[in-house]
């Protein structure tokens, strides 16, 4: 081939390829295409329902402790509200459960901390791609859910958070689970982490552990657990902060 | 009539440099100088395109995955203790100036412009791969998620049928695996490609034993190592049968060996295309969207394998 020829398909292999990228972004921009490639993910969240409804995550010894364990997303909420219960190391701090149950709650860390317990060495995976290990005691949600009675129509289990996203001190944290993830053995509401009470940067008083799925599904600094049929009326409507920020419901993958 | 021995015998055209036997293939099309022949089953060929699209959008959306944490660690933890095997960042040079570094295997170097920082939108920004390398372009996590998980079904999905085909249609048995006088040539291959040398005519009609290999290696090692490593980040699927991903090392390990394999996969590419551009690029590239590859008769026998 020759040279001309040859800068010339270079050339026109180049171009193409910048407009095909160029038209990848666009996708990504339109409403309709994410709604088609997230068509993978009921997909993936069935398979994974199927093929490991209640398998156990992967539990470590202790020697595989991360040296510390790092604080990602929110390290303080800040709020008055927050900060007055912080100062007051919580005592006056009220886990909230309501929603479609037949004996709505309002737990003192004392009362959650009398629930039966469980601890657990675990990695903790992050979207982003990182792992750190720790070990967490709480208090099994099963027992909190049991003590709450959840209505025959209840189906998710929202977790209300005290730390706002938004600059302006609105849009709360929070996020959802399903009531099979709700009632496995190592789902836990953690007020303890590495053997010392839970601090501030990872959650304090109290976060979620559900340990199949990643770490913005770990909602920290829980204030309301509320039982619902459906989140569709919450915020975005798509489960969790993140989940109306493009992010995955199923957070298993 | 029965011909009189005493008159001239008609001409009799010279015999080619190579016999006729091609032409006895069914699907021969005589063609000046040579003939075409079907070299690439239809299935083939579309499983062939739908891969390219697969694993180029999957390598773009996995590197902006990447930017999300740009760094490489072995073992389940990425906070053991110990410095990341590879890392990208942007640092402060003592003028002021910002610099993108890579750290692999301890050693540093400076890769501002297209690792650590680079221009995205006009702006110099801190990101481990460049923006033209990555599926969307600007850093967007929750978007390259999408389009990788997406396309990781259709990757698993085509190859499956992709191998479904190839064993159903002997095309495996018939054209990848390698012969015992392709074991034997082994060496001869090593030589032939080293000095850029390829079979031509009739002998380029069949995959050399260095390209079958090839095959083989990415089609049920890298591929499936891959896929698998993949399945290994995924929190749920550890939990199937808790600790398997130990076997890799732990989920941090299966990660490097993830990229690992891409970057194979992207060395091969490298070195197929490379191959189809020198061994003829229009005959390769025509086999692999109409079918037909030519073979040219008048090849002297010494360059045939």
């Amino acid at each position: 081939m020759s040279t001309q020829r040859r800068r010339f398909f270079a050339r026109a292999l180049g171009t193409a390829g910048a407009l095909v990228l160029a038209g990848c972004d666009k996708l990504s921009r339109t409403d309709w295409f994410p709604k088609v490639l997230n068509v993978a993910e009921p997909v993936n969240n069935s398979i994974a329902k199927t093929v490991a409804r209640m398998a156990m995550a992967e539990e470590f010894p202790e020697s595989a402790l991360s040296p510390s364990f790092r604080s990602n997303g929110t390290s303080d909420p800040g709020t008055d509200a927050y900060v007055a219960l912080a100062q007051g190391q919580f005592a006056t701090y009220k886990l909230v459960v309501d929603g479609l149950v037949e004996n709505p709650l309002a737990l003192t860390l004392a009362d959650v901390r009398a629930l039966p317990s469980r601890e657990q060495i675990t990695r903790h995976d992050c979207v982003e791609g990182w792992s750190a290990i720790a070990r967490w005691k709480g208090a099994r949600l099963s027992a909190i859910l049991a003590a709450a009675k959840p209505k025959a129509n209840a189906r998710y289990v929202v977790f209300h958070c005290a730390d706002p996203m938004n600059e302006d001190g609105t849009g709360f944290y929070y996020e959802s689970i399903d009531f099979e993830d709700a009632y496995h053995e190592q789902t836990i509401l953690a007020y303890d982490l590495n053997r010392a009470p839970l601090p501030i940067a990872n959650g304090a008083p109290l976060r979620l552990r559900v340990e199949r799925q990643l770490g913005y599904k770990q909602a920290k600094y829980l204030l309301r657990l509320e039982l619902v049929e459906s989140f569709a009326h919450i915020e975005g409507g798509n489960g969790g902060y993140w989940e109306d920020n493009g992010y995955q419901w199923f957070a298993g993958i | 009539m029965p011909m009189d021995p005493t008159l001239p015998q008609p001409v009799v055209p010279a015999s080619p440099a190579v016999p006729d036997a091609p032409l006895q293939r069914e699907d021969a099309r005589p063609v000046p100088g040579g003939y075409t022949y079907r070299r690439h089953a239809l299935p083939v060929r579309v499983f062939h395109w739908i891969n390219v699209v697969a694993l180029t959008i999957l390598l773009m959306s996995g590197l902006n995955i990447f930017n999300a944490h740009p760094a490489m660690y072995w073992g389940s933890s990425s906070y053991s203790g110990r410095p990341p095997l590879l890392m990208m960042t942007a640092v402060e040079a003592p003028d002021g100036t910002a610099r993108g570094v890579t750290r692999i295997f301890g050693h540093q170097f400076d890769t501002t412009g297209v690792f650590g920082l680079s221009t995205v939108y006009g702006e110099l920004t801190a990101r481990g791969f460049p923006s033209w390398l990555t599926i969307p372009d600007g850093n967007w996590l929750a978007m390259a998620r999408s389009w990788h998980f997406f396309f990781a079904w259709i990757l698993v999905l085509n190859g499956l049928a992709y191998v479904g085909y190839a064993a159903w249609s002997r095309h495996i048995a018939r054209d990848l695996a390698p012969t015992r006088a392709d074991w034997r040539g082994i060496g001869a291959s090593i030589v032939d490609h080293l000095k850029f040398r390829h079979p031509k005519g009739e002998a380029a009609t069949r995959y050399n034993v260095l390209q079958k290999l090839a095959y083989l290696v990415v089609i049920f090692v890298l591929l499936p190592l891959m896929i698998l490593m993949g399945l290994g980040l995924s929190p749920w699927a550890n939990a199937v049968w808790p600790g398997w991903v130990d076997l890799f090392g732990g989920r941090q390990a299966a990660r490097t060996i993830h990229f690992v394999c891409a970057w194979l996969i992207v060395l091969f590419v490298c070195i197929h295309v490379f191959e189809v551009i020198i061994t003829g690029v229009w005959n390769n590239v025509r086999s692999m969207i109409t079918g037909r590859y030519r073979v040219d008769r008048d090849v002297p026998a010494e360059v045939q394998s």
